[in-house]
Order: structure tokens, then C-alpha cells, then sequence
């Protein structure tokens, strides 16, 4: 007969975000369990709230199928004595697996023949296995754990009861106190104790109690919910998926309702507004069709259409005290200028042992003229970059940041402009900040993608120098999405930017200016700089690796000398595009031969002789050279890989009739000279040594 | 709610029936300090294996709150009604939605929540996990299961449950600014508080007297150090409020530098962590007295080391 069996962890509130991820750690641990246990199964159901974790494993086998085990034992001739009996090793080894010496074969392993028995195991009925869950219970993990009483247990929050059932019967084992039983709780206002008879009665007795326990189903009704209100009064709902995820999280027994708040609240920006609802109060905002946001929001209560009057009271109160709150933010922040507030950001901490938000800034304008010279922006813009860089950060001694943080950057955009700032200013103020997560949007504007390289490369370049390096999980700065926001920016905007010659700036620029970095930073800015570079280059390798990018041609592509980012990619790309031609492996073997041979032999650098030509292959070659360094200019790797695949038949019939080391050292001299110009050429390429072309 | 409860009457309640669930009524603590936590009814009691459990109003003190009487929720000095029970009671969050009730709140006519909140006080080195506590969308209360304090891992856990007083009351009398709050019998808060959070919020903004409070800090560090090697654990705690109190006049001004504000916060976390040693060594010599439990406290008796250690962080 198949069997049901119920697993429930009551807890006191889980962290809503915990809740999802706990209960799949849950299921996991159970299945894997199972599988181990060899115990069969159909499904595992699963159930979850603020309070609760749980399971149903349905139909499970009556219990764990019997086998036959074979057993090593003693080696031969420790079974044996010399009289050929049994020794008291070998009689010791049947005893203990409950058969005799007659139960004994021999078989051979390595050379070297031992006792074996096969034994028979048989398997225990599942109530007998189901005892032992306890101990997946107590192995589950958390981003946050806490002792409570006296114990010294830890936990997500503390564990209030225990539910474990077999069919009708409740499988006993204990945590700490608690007892596993029959009995759950109900929704904490509207339910009682809940007693189950059977596995199977979970979900609807504890529907009878006001708790829906698939969290997908109240996900669903929710939704239906919202849907209702929204056709109701003909709005639009922006139906963040996060955010409902953390509501459902925080309810068992979902009533959605909705709130307002005084038109005159409007004139904040609709950022300010969003935040206000959306992260302070989890409520969902909405807009009419035009999309123009509307003076109303819907949230989610834990419990039933009972005295909803008050509980939409009490929301549009606490909201109105932030937008209040907001609104005189708003015109007081209006009343001061742009001067004022750069005084107050003097004062504000980057780093205790970095220094000053304003002394970075003024690092970053260094940084960021260099860059805006280097891909070439116009005069006007560079002005406009220069403004920008030294107000940036002016938002975040406003009251209203001050209050919102999550709004830096956006309320810096809004503000510059009601202040007379251009377009180009003001974009480039809230852009900096981008990307703001590892896929997050990228800045449009030229400026704003200069400020954004400019502000990361001084924090990573800073926090390096003064000690700060991420280690495994340790990255409390986050520097990696910084230096991969870098990778991006430099990617999508097309841009070719030495970090060497950026990093030569960066330290004159702190030997002639004032730009606040203590001594002992400053001293190991210098030495950082190559870490910095290789970490922004693990940063590119990450890419190409998600990318599916071969891993010999990610090894060819980084870690030479080159220090430009975009050129990485492209070099990869045309590797990649090339990888499957059908002469791609003459063509790397071949150039590759040309780099080890020149770099063996170093000459002085000098013109190719054409009176030293011995062979009309050294002719051909010369001009077919010529050929492509007239051609190439300025054109993409794309055609230097093709115009060096067409070279190559001709250095193979070079190879062929020539000897390049020959006894006349001019002649010698000559030749490798010519390879020189190849070589040099190829390795535009990438480190083509590391190419697999076997 | 049929009546509105005056603030003085919401005090009353709350103390009433914490008191008749095992807390000892104790009175504010007279030495200035940003939180109810911060008094030694919870900070040093929170330290060590004895049982404790008590409630009491404590005004809270933060200069860079202060607005000057002008805005609606934000108080240079606000009360905190604070209930500290360890080791934490198994049904800790049925006494306090009891203690709503008491209050009027009856839970099927709300929507009460039990949020995420972790909380910390990284200049005491404290830590705990918990909840704020919605009351129809309201932070209305902060509950905590002490993890860490002043460095040291707790043997035993305290449970904290901290009211907001205004908050709550704002709430109950249904009122938009806290200065509009009964307190008691016709008189408001605004007629009680209006004045001092003027003068304060002028004083810490823009009036204290930046060399004093310098030199005062510097005092009252050295003369806590001093007071802890004699092994004076309750004055040296005194010393380690004023110290925090002073720094957060000085830093309400913005006038302490940037890498000097993290100099001074470690300053504090330090006596903080040498007070929470001392405190327990000073228990332990008098043989954990309000430990009941024989064997546990023999434990603890013989356990030497172990009561000193975790001070890692």
C-alpha cells in the first residue's frame, strides 16, 4: 500500500525573501534523502508562508526494498591460517555480518585476493527511515541564523512546532522542545490550532483556518485580486515580480485593497512617489492608460475584508506621512544651490581610509578629461563633462536623498536641471551610476559612459591601493560589478582606452594635485595598478566565457600585454569567427612559427634589404607584405586575419626554399627582419601561442 | 478603538501588564543615551547566563534628529517603552500582541505584521535579529532577539521589544504631528516638548561649543579606561554614555572630519566591548546571583574561560 506522508516547520516570521529559497532547500534535502534511503515516491508537494516550511511526499513504498549487499572482508591469507582453516579474523568478519564461513568467497581485487560474502539487507519500513529527516531539518542553511532562549541552536527564526505524518500516525522525533505532533496553527489572527488525521488533510484544513499554504495558489489569487481592482476602476497595474513576490511572502490569507493619497503629492517627482509605496510599504502603484501615475496604490493585507476601513486608514496615513515627508524634501531642496550642497559634500566620507566623497570626484574629473580626450568627444562636450564631474555627487546631501537613498543619482539628474544645468550635465549625473547590477542598463550618454568609467576606475584604482582587494564572497564595495560595468561601458560604446596610459595620468595627477588620497595610498597606487588590470580583465574573461568563447582563444586574447579591453573582444571575436575554417590551423601554425622564430633570434631593427634576396620566394613574400601593410590602415582585425590567411601559402613557399638561419649572418639578419614585420603583425591578433590548432 | 488613550495612560497599560507578565518595572535611566537599548537595564544586562526581565519609558536622545519643534514625526528626544525578557519567553510574540490588545488594538480589526528587521548598533557592538512590527502599514515597534553584545556572543538570549511611543500613540489618537498628542488631561506634547526640541535641535545644530565637546570626549574615554582597571563597571558604563552622547552632539554639527568620525565610533565600540567583559567578570565574582537554575549557574561558576571569549570582531 502506497503511503502520504506531511512534514511542517512552524516558524515565528521568516524574512520574506528567505521564504522561497527555503522551501526549495527543503524539498531538495527530502528528494536527495529519499534517493538515498532508496525509498520510492510519486511527488513532493510543497507548502509555504511566513510560518510555516512543508511537505508532502506522496505515495511513498511501504518501505526501503531489500537487497543483497556484497561485503569485502580480510585479505586471503589472513583467512586462512597455514593449516588452511579459517582464522579468527575471517570467523570474526561472518559473525559480524550475521552469516558463516560457508557464506565465504574469495574474488580478487588489485592483484590481491580477499574475502567477500554477499549479505542480504532487509530494508526497513519507512517509518523506521522517517525519524531521520530530523537531521535534514536541522542541516537546512540560511543568509541569517539566531539562537533564542537558551539554547544554542541556531535557526532562521525560532521553531515553534513540528508536524510529521504517516498517513494517520505521526512519525516521533524531537528538535530542542519541540515535539513532531499532529497539531499545526492557523492564520495567527483569524485561526485556531489545527489537528490533523491524515497527511492528505493539510491544505484544505488549513484553508478551513484562514492559510493558504501553496504559495503559488496565493500568488495566483493575489494576482486575481489585483486584476479585479484594476479592471474595476480601469487603471493600470505595474505588476512588479519582486514585489509580489515579497508580499505573498508576507501574507497566508491575501486580501488586496486599495488606498490614496491628496492629489497636491503629485507634483513630486513620480520616482519619489514609486519609492515611497513600492519599497517603504510594498504597495503596487498605478497609472491611468496613458500611463501618467494616479494618486491611488493597492496593497495586500494578511487577512480577510473585516475592518478594512481601518487598515486602509492606517496605510494612507503612514503614506501621506512619506510623502509629506517628501514634498518637503522637495522645495526645501529647491532652496538651496548646487554651490551649497558641494560645500556640505566636503564633509562626506568615500572611504575612512580613502578620504572624501569630494576628493574622489576631483580624481575622477582627472580621470574622466583624460578619457573624454581619448575617444575624441568635442571641446563643448568636454566642458560639459568637466561641470559634470565636479557636481556629481551633489544629490547626496539633499533632504530628499538624505531620506530615499535608493534615489542618488535620479533626484541628482532632476535637481540639476530645475538648477539651469544642460541636458548633458544632468544625464550624466544620473547615468554615473550605471550599471547598477551585473545585467543592469547601460549609460546612453557619452558623458555619462565617460563619468561612469571614470568614477568606478578611481574606486577600484583607490580601494586597491589602500588594502581593500575582494576575496571569494568579500566584495562588501563591489568592486567586480564596478570593474565589469567598466567592461560593458567600454564594449558598448565601442571604445579603445589604454588603462596603462590612464593609470600614468591618474599617478601624475596625484603627485602635482591635491586630490586628498593619504600617503600610503598614494605610494601603492602604482604597484596596484597591474592587479587593477588583471582584475578588470578577469572581468572580460567572465564575459567571454558566458559568451561560449572557445577557452584557448580566451587564453590567447588575455593576459598578454595588451591593456585595452575593447581590443580583447575583438581579437576574440575574429578568433572565434575563424576557428572552424578549414586553413585556420595551417594559418595559426604558421604565424605562430614566425613569432618563436623572431623571438628566438633578436635582431636590430632595420628595413628589409631587397639586394640580400637570394630566392624569388623572398621577392614574392616582400611584396605580398608590403601589400597588406598598405592595404591594412586603419581597417578592423576582421581583415587583418584575412589578409594574413592569404599570406600564408606564401611564407610556407618562403620556409620551404629558404633557410632562415643561413651561414651569411646579413642574409640571416635580413630574413628574420622580414619576419619581424609579420610577426608583429600577427600578434595584433592575440598571444596565438595559446591557440589548440592540434 | 472607542477611547482615545492619553500618552501618560498608554504608559500605564503597558507598564501594568508587563509587569504582570514577570517584568520588573524599572525607571529611566539618568544619563543621556540614543536608545532604550543603551540604558544598563538592557545593554549590561543582556551580557552573561542570569535571567532578566524588565520594562521601563526611556527618553532618547538624537541631536541629528532634532527639527527644530517643525516637523510632524522627526524629535531631537523621543520615548521609547522598552521590555527586555531573558532568556527569551517561547511565546515572546503572543505577550507583546497581548499588550496591543491591552492597548485597544485588537489584531482581527488591523493588519499586524512582523517585518524583517535586523538590527544592529555597530558602536556598541551589538547585533540582533528580529522584526519591526506593522501596525495597518506602520512601524510601530522594533523586536529583537539579541545575537551580540558589546563583541561578546550571548549565552542567553534576550528578547527586546521596543515600542515607539509617539509612533504608537500618533497611531491611537489618531493624530498627524506628535505635538498634537495628548499627553495627559488636556495637555499635549507640544505644550510639554515644543520648546526644549527648539532649543535643542538650536544647540546641536548650531550653538554647541565644538572645543568643550572635544575635550569632554577625550575626558570621558579616559576616565571610563580608568574606571574599568579599577574594575568600577557601572561608573565606567556611565562614562561610555556620556562619551557616545558627546560624539553624537559633535557629529549632529558635521563639524567632526570624515576619518575622524570612524576614529571616535571605534573609540566607543572598544569601551564598549571592555565594559561587557568587565560587567561579567564583576557577575561572576559575585557568583551570578540572580541565576536560579543550580546546575546552570555551576556551569557557569566553573566554566572559566569561556565567558571572555568571542571578542573577535
Amino acid at each position: 500500500m502506497a503511503h502520504n506522508f506531511l512534514l511542517e516547520i512552524g516558524l515565528e516570521e521568516i524574512p520574506a525573501h528567505v521564504v522561497t529559497p527555503s522551501i526549495s532547500q527543503l524539498q531538495q534535502r527530502v528528494s536527495s534523502f529519499l534517493a538515498e534511503q532508496r525509498i520510492d515516491y510519486q511527488e513532493i508537494k510543497v507548502f509555504s508562508t511566513p510560518r510555516r516550511l512543508a511537505i508532502q511526499v506522496m505515495a511513498l513504498a511501504d518501505a526501503q526494498p531489500d537487497i543483497e549487499e556484497e561485503v569485502k572482508g580480510p585479505a586471503k591469507k589472513i583467512a586462512l591460517d597455514s593449516n588452511n582453516n579459517w582464522s579468527k579474523a575471517a570467523q570474526g568478519f561472518v559473525r559480524g555480518q550475521g552469516l558463516t564461513v560457508d557464506d565465504i568467497t574469495f574474488k580478487e581485487l588489485k592483484g590481491v585476493e580477499y574475502v567477500y560474502v554477499t549479505k542480504f539487507v532487509k530494508g526497513q519500513p519507512i517509518e523506521r527511515v522517517l525519524p531521520e529527516l530530523k537531521k535534514q531539518i536541522m542541516a537546512m542553511t540560511f543568509p541569517t541564523t539566531m539562537k533564542w532562549g537558551n539554547y544554542s541552536f541556531e535557526y532562521v527564526r525560532p521553531i515553534k512546532w513540528i508536524v510529521a505524518l504517516l498517513d494517520d500516525k505521526v512519525i516521533p522525533f524531537s528538535i530542542l522542545d519541540i515535539v513532531a505532533d499532529r497539531t499545526s496553527r492557523g492564520h495567527r489572527f483569524l485561526g485556531h490550532e489545527v489537528t490533523f488525521a491524515d497527511a492528505l488533510d493539510y491544505e484544505e484544513k488549513l484553508m478551513a483556518d484562514f492559510v493558504i499554504a501553496d504559495a503559488d495558489k496565493r500568488k495566483q489569487l493575489i494576482k486575481k485580486q489585483i486584476e479585479q481592482i484594476r479592471l474595476t476602476n480601469n487603471w493600470n497595474v505595474v505588476l512588479d515580480e519582486n514585489l509580489l513576490e515579497e508580499v505573498n511572502n508576507l501574507v497566508e490569507w491575501p486580501t488586496a485593497f486599495t488606498g490614496s493619497f491628496k492629489d497636491e503629492y503629485l507634483a513630486v517627482p513620480d520616482e519619489v512617489l514609486i519609492t515611497s509605496m513600492k519599497e517603504h510599504q510594498r504597495f503596487f502603484y498605478v497609472t491611468d492608460t496613458a500611463g501618467k501615475l494616479l494618486p491611488h496604490f493597492i496593497a495586500v493585507r494578511n487577512g480577510n475584508t473585516e475592518f478594512l476601513d481601518n487598515v486602509v486608514r492606517g496605510n494612507e496615513k503612514v503614506l501621506t506621512a512619506r510623502l509629506e515627508d517628501a514634498k518637503f524634501f522637495y522645495t526645501e531642496d529647491q532652496k538651496q544651490s548646487i554651490s551649497d550642497y558641494m560645500v556640505k559634500v566636503k564633509k562626506l566620507t568615500f572611504h575612512d581610509k580613502i578620504g572624501s566623497v569630494y576628493q574622489h570626484m576631483q580624481r575622477v574629473g582627472i580621470i574622466a578629461h583624460q578619457i573624454g580626450k581619448k575617444v575624441g568627444i568635442s571641446n563643448a562636450e568636454l566642458v560639459d563633462l568637466q561641470r559634470a564631474s565636479e557636481i556629481y555627487k551633489f544629490d547626496l546631501v539633499t533632504g530628499m536623498v538624505g531620506e530615499f537613498s535608493e534615489l542618488q543619482g535620479i533626484m541628482g539628474e532632476k535637481y540639476a536641471r530645475i538648477f539651469g544645468e544642460n541636458n548633458n550635465v544632468a544625464q550624466a549625473i544620473r547615468e554615473h551610476y550605471m550599471p547598477i547590477s551585473a545585467e543592469g542598463v547601460l549609460p546612453i550618454s557619452k558623458i555619462g559612459a565617460i563619468l561612469a568609467l571614470a568614477d568606478k576606475y578611481d574606486s577600484i584604482i583607490t580601494f586597491f591601493a589602500a588594502g581593500m582587494i575582494p576575496s571569494g564572497a568579500n566584495d562588501p564595495y563591489a568592486l567586480r560589478r564596478a570593474a565589469l560595468g567598466i567592461v560593458r561601458i567600454l564594449k558598448e560604446q565601442q571604445w579603445h582606452l589604454d588603462f596603462e596610459k590612464l593609470n600614468e595620468v591618474l599617478v601624475l595627477a596625484l603627485a602635482t594635485n591635491t586630490t586628498g588620497l593619504p600617503t600610503v595610498v598614494i605610494e601603492n597606487i602604482d604597484s596596484v595598478t597591474d592587479s587593477v588590470l588583471l582584475f578588470i580583465q578577469d572581468r572580460v574573461k567572465q564575459m567571454l566565457t558566458n559568451a561560449d568563447t572557445r577557452h584557448d582563444i580566451i587564453e590567447a586574447v588575455i593576459g598578454n600585454t595588451n591593456t585595452d579591453i575593447l581590443t580583447i573582444f575583438e581579437q576574440a571575436n575574429v578568433l572565434m569567427v575563424h576557428k572552424d575554417d578549414a586553413d585556420f590551423r595551417s594559418v595559426i601554425e604558421t604565424l605562430t612559427r614566425v613569432i618563436r622564430l623572431t623571438k628566438q633570434n633578436q635582431v636590430t631593427p632595420d628595413k628589409v634589404d631587397t639586394r640580400l634576396f637570394e630566392d624569388a620566394s623572398e621577392e614574392a613574400l616582400f611584396i605580398a607584405v608590403e601589400d597588406v601593410i598598405n592595404n591594412i590602415g586603419n581597417a578592423p582585425l576582421s581583415q587583418l586575419y584575412t589578409s594574413l590567411a592569404k599570406l600564408v601559402p606564401t611564407i610556407v613557399t618562403y620556409f620551404d626554399a629558404n633557410m632562415i638561419m643561413a651561414s651569411d649572418k646579413a642574409v640571416k639578419n635580413n630574413r628574420l627582419r622580414q619576419l619581424n614585420i609579420i610577426a608583429s603583425l600577427a600578434k595584433q591578433l592575440g598571444d596565438l601561442d595559446n591557440l589548440v590548432v592540434k | 478603538m472607542t477611547k482615545k488613550l492619553p500618552m501618560q495612560q498608554i504608559i500605564l497599560i503597558l507598564q501594568q501588564y508587563w509587569a504582570s507578565q514577570g517584568a520588573m518595572l524599572m525607571q529611566s535611566y539618568d544619563t543621556e543615551k540614543g536608545a532604550g537599548t543603551m540604558s544598563p537595564y538592557t545593554f549590561l544586562r543582556a551580557i552573561g547566563p542570569e535571567p532578566w526581565n524588565a520594562a521601563y519609558v526611556e527618553p532618547s536622545r538624537r541631536p541629528a534628529d532634532g527639527r527644530y519643534g517643525d516637523n510632524p514625526n522627526r524629535l531631537y528626544q523621543h520615548h521609547q517603552f522598552q521590555v527586555v525578557m531573558k532568556p527569551s519567553p517561547d511565546n515572546i510574540q503572543e505577550l507583546y500582541l497581548g499588550s496591543l490588545k491591552e492597548l485597544g488594538i485588537e489584531p482581527l480589526e488591523h493588519d499586524i505584521r512582523f517585518v524583517e528587521d535586523n538590527w544592529e548598533n555597530p558602536s556598541m557592538g551589538a547585533a540582533g535579529v528580529g522584526w519591526e512590527v506593522w501596525l495597518d502599514g506602520m512601524e510601530v515597534t522594533q523586536f529583537t532577539y539579541f545575537q551580540q553584545v558589546g563583541g561578546l556572543q550571548v549565552d542567553s538570549v534576550t528578547s527586546e521589544v521596543t515600542y515607539g511611543l509617539e509612533r504608537l500613540a500618533s497611531y491611537i489618537q489618531d493624530v498627524d504631528t506628535v505635538y498634537d498628542l495628548e499627553w495627559a488631561d488636556g495637555v499635549l506634547y507640544g505644550d510639554i516638548f515644543k520648546e526644549p526640541e527648539f532649543e535643542h535641535s538650536k544647540y546641536s545644530f548650531e550653538e554647541s561649543n565644538q572645543e568643550m565637546l572635544l575635550s569632554m570626549f577625550d575626558n570621558y574615554e579616559r576616565e571610563a579606561k580608568r574606571l574599568l582597571e579599577l574594575g568600577l563597571v557601572h561608573p565606567a558604563y556611565d562614562y561610555i554614555l556620556k562619551s557616545s552622547h558627546t560624539f553624537n552632539l559633535l557629529d549632529a554639527r558635521g563639524t567632526v572630519s570624515v576619518t575622524e568620525r570612524a576614529g571616535y565610533l571605534s573609540r566607543i565600540r572598544n569601551m564598549a566591548r571592555l565594559v561587557a567583559k568587565a560587567f561579567i567578570a564583576e557577575r561572576k565574582k559575585l557568583g551570578f546571583p540572580l541565576l536560579k537554575d543550580h546546575a546552570l549557574r555551576a556551569k557557569y561558576l566553573t566554566d572559566n574561560e569561556k565567558d571572555l571569549k568571542g571578542d573577535n570582531n
